[in-house]
């Protein structure tokens, strides 16, 4: 459902990622792993619009065959229109809003529909109401999947830090995404957060949605991922299942280094 | 600091130090006198005045680190706290018992007290506007005074070339003062924080070098003159009486009070107008839009959020109501010219919104009244106090008193901002709530970086 193919992105004489291709399929969770400055963020950041990628092509197939090309999406589109989402490395909630504002501002698009151009519902004239008590619906059931209901009215910078980064999957759910990247999750997270964060992922797959997944955490990767890409330098060094990975003698040599291959670059 | 007690050698240095840094600034302010004598003008010398002042700042800063020794850095915050609690719990019975005092202001009578308070509804209504802008977006706007520029000459221009009435352009001027907002917004999408602010900043003297330029339209430095006064109900307010004034129609004596009054209630009704669309938006997509966007602008793009159109609606409808302020002010005066759109018109309006809080629909009313009411009140206690002071000791200083009303002002800004940097009323309400909704505090609240 997702093929990158020949992917580029230079920054002035650095090429961050050079000629990648992969595809992650419908309804598998696709972890994206590699040492540190392998570019794992930079094709984020240009299958989420934030960068525009010097060369190459994105395309997204939705399950009723609409094809979009997210390379020339600009960035609010692709997690609007190609539905899209993703979480952030640093958390990046609406920290002076409480929980249930963050989730409905995530619902922006479909309520701004509701309001009639923002003028009707001023003067109280659109079905504005009915479309806010669904908005509030579905947030309930991401609070709840997220067991944050509780919390439902406190600010979401006042959330200890575990909570904040399910309230960023949470959020990122509310704009019914066809597929969710999520950059690192496990971050910071002890080892029962990261339990309940693979439970929830695995959840968030069941509903049919397919996940892309940066982690250095290599429990939660190897457990839930159906599929794996392994980066280096920019560059595609293997691409398979945890099983096939984990032998894979190139993989162990970027993690670990390898004294010629280090000599050569 | 280590300063525990009030006359410890530190304590004693640093105030000494603040008392020389004021004989310093002060010498030349208060210690110099010019007078005009029959050789013209003569230096005169006042030491008294000087050493008062002098003396001033040396026991309050001693008193001030007496104090700060004394209260720990706990307590401070839990009085902090208190305080917006008392202030949330008062703004309830606040907020009915200001619009009460609103509405029953005319009937004191006093062309005095009526006067002022258009003034300073004129300055709640443009604060309420600027809060859309600066409080919800978190955009800081310099130039907020261009689209009150703009509003005033669209209905001066209209209603003196066009001949078109107060109430058709009213709408045109907002309209027109809207797009103006578009206008600068286009440019100034990319920008943040203080490159914002320049920008916006330039856009206010752009308008009003405008002005006084294009001297066929606007009448150059000397303004438009005559400006036509609005009707209520197609009734003018006009001291001849005739059958189609308010006076001839109602059968009663015309008295130019009650065409002040009329434009009092005017007023009150854009400002609540300005006050109530804000509310309501605030509680809609799009206002939490703009909230949001103060928040965390990639977070807002990462979500499917327009963030072009959302900060364009934001400049556009803040831009609309200081339209509506403007026609209002230039049928109020019949007379504008591009002296009354200077930088200090948008600063005064930033100052009233940062100072009652940013985002605070409340704080602002109170900000407006404190800074525009209170200025005035100021200056008729100094000069009462002038008054007063009838001896040989106060000569010199009493009858300028009233002057220093801007200093004291000033001083009462500083400590104000000191004492509550986040403006008067600084929590935030929250816009939605499953069970009950609760104030957030301050300090988790952005401000925004534009």
């Amino acid at each position: 459902m997702l093929e990158v193919s020949g992917l580029t992105m230079v920054f002035g004489g650095l090429k961050a990622v050079d000629d990648l291709r992969f595809s992650a399929s419908e309804g598998n969770i696709t972890a994206v792993i590699g040492p540190n400055g392998a570019g794992k963020t930079t094709v984020f950041n240009c299958i989420t619009g934030f960068y525009k990628p010097t060369s190459g092509s994105i395309a997204l197939t939705h399950a009723d065959g609409t094809r979009h090309h997210l390379q020339r999406m600009p960035g609010h589109k692709i997690a609007a229109i190609a539905k899209v989402a993703r979480t952030f490395q640093n958390v990046r909630l609406f920290a002076g809003m409480t929980v249930l504002e963050n989730l409905l501002i995530a619902q922006h698009n479909t309520l701004m529909s509701a309001t009639g151009f923002g003028v009707l519902a001023v003067l109280g004239l659109s079905g504005y109401k009915r479309a806010e008590a669904r908005a509030i619906e579905k947030a309930r059931f991401w609070l709840d999947a997220i067991g944050l209901t509780e919390r439902a009215d406190d600010p979401a910078g006042a959330l200890p830090y575990g909570a904040q980064r399910r309230l960023e999957i949470a959020r990122a759910m509310c704009i019914d995404p066809v597929l969710l990247c999520l950059d690192e999750p496990a971050a910071g997270l002890n080892p029962r957060e990261s339990q309940e964060l693979n439970q929830l992922l695995l959840r968030i797959r069941q509903g049919g949605c397919s996940i892309l997944l940066i982690e250095h955490d290599m429990g939660v990767v190897m457990r839930i991922s159906d599929h794996i890409v392994v980066l280096d330098r920019g560059k595609k060094i293997a691409d398979g299942t945890p099983a096939d990975i984990r032998a894979d003698p190139a993989v162990i040599a970027a993690y670990l280094g390898d004294g010629e291959e280090e000599d050569a670059a | 600091m280590q300063a525990a007690k009030p006359l410890h050698p530190v304590s004693l240095r640093d105030a000494g130090l603040s008392a020389l840094v004021t004989l310093g600034l002060f010498a030349p302010l208060v210690g110099l006198v010019t007078e005009s004598t029959d050789h013209g003008l003569v230096l005169g010398w006042r030491p008294i005045a000087l050493a008062v002042v002098t003396a001033i700042v040396f026991f309050g800063r001693l008193l001030i680190l007496a104090l700060r020794a004394r209260r720990a850095s706990t307590a401070e915050r839990r009085a902090n706290s208190a305080w917006a609690e008392a202030l949330s719990r008062a703004g309830t019975y606040l907020t009915p018992a200001l619009i009460i005092a609103a509405l029953a202001l005319p009937l004191t009578g006093s062309r005095y007290y009526v006067d002022l308070g258009t003034l300073v509804l004129t300055y709640i209504m443009l604060g309420w506007g600027l809060n859309i802008v600066v409080g919800l977006a978190g955009l800081l706007d310099l130039g907020y005074v261009a689209f009150y520029a703009v509003g005033a000459y669209s209905y001066a221009i209209l209603a003196t070339s066009l001949h078109l009435g107060f109430w058709v352009c009213l709408p045109l001027a907002g309209i027109l003062a809207a797009f103006a907002g578009m206008l600068l917004g286009f440019p100034v999408l990319r920008l943040r924080g203080d490159y914002l602010a320049i920008v916006t900043l330039a856009f206010g003297e752009i308008i009003r070098v405008v002005l006084i330029n294009w001297v066929s339209l606007t009448g150059g430095p000397n303004g438009i003159t005559d400006i036509p006064r609005p009707t209520l109900f197609g009734l003018r307010f006009s001291m001849d009486g005739g059958d189609d004034t308010f006076a001839g129609f109602f059968d009663i004596e015309p008295a130019t009070i009650q065409r002040v009054i009329f434009l009092y209630y005017l007023i009150l009704a854009l400002a609540f107008l300005t006050n109530w669309v804000t509310l309501r938006l605030r509680r809609l997509p799009l206002g939490r839009a703009w909230e949001a966007l103060r928040e965390d602008e990639v977070a807002c793009r990462s979500l499917g959020i327009n963030v072009r159109n959302t900060k364009l609606t934001a400049f556009a409808t803040g831009a609309m109501f200081a339209g509506f302020a403007g026609a209002f002010f230039a049928t109020r005066q019949a007379f504008i010219s591009p002296e009354s759109f200077t930088f200090i018109e948008s600063a005064t309006v930033l100052a009233i919104v940062v100072l009652g809080g940013l985002g605070s629909q409340l704080g602002v009313a109170l900000a407006a009244i404190v800074m525009v009411g209170g200025l005035e009140a100021l200056r008729d206690f100094l000069s009462f106090l002038g008054d007063q002071m009838d001896s040989g000791f106060f000569a010199g200083v009493a009858n300028e008193l009233p002057m220093f009303r801007m200093l004291i002002f000033g001083l009462a800004l500083v400590v104000m901002m000191v004492l509550r940097p986040r403006g008067l009323v600084s929590g935030r309400t929250p816009t939605v709530a499953l069970t009950d909704r609760k104030e957030i505090a301050a300090d988790l609240v952005a401000q925004g970086r534009g």
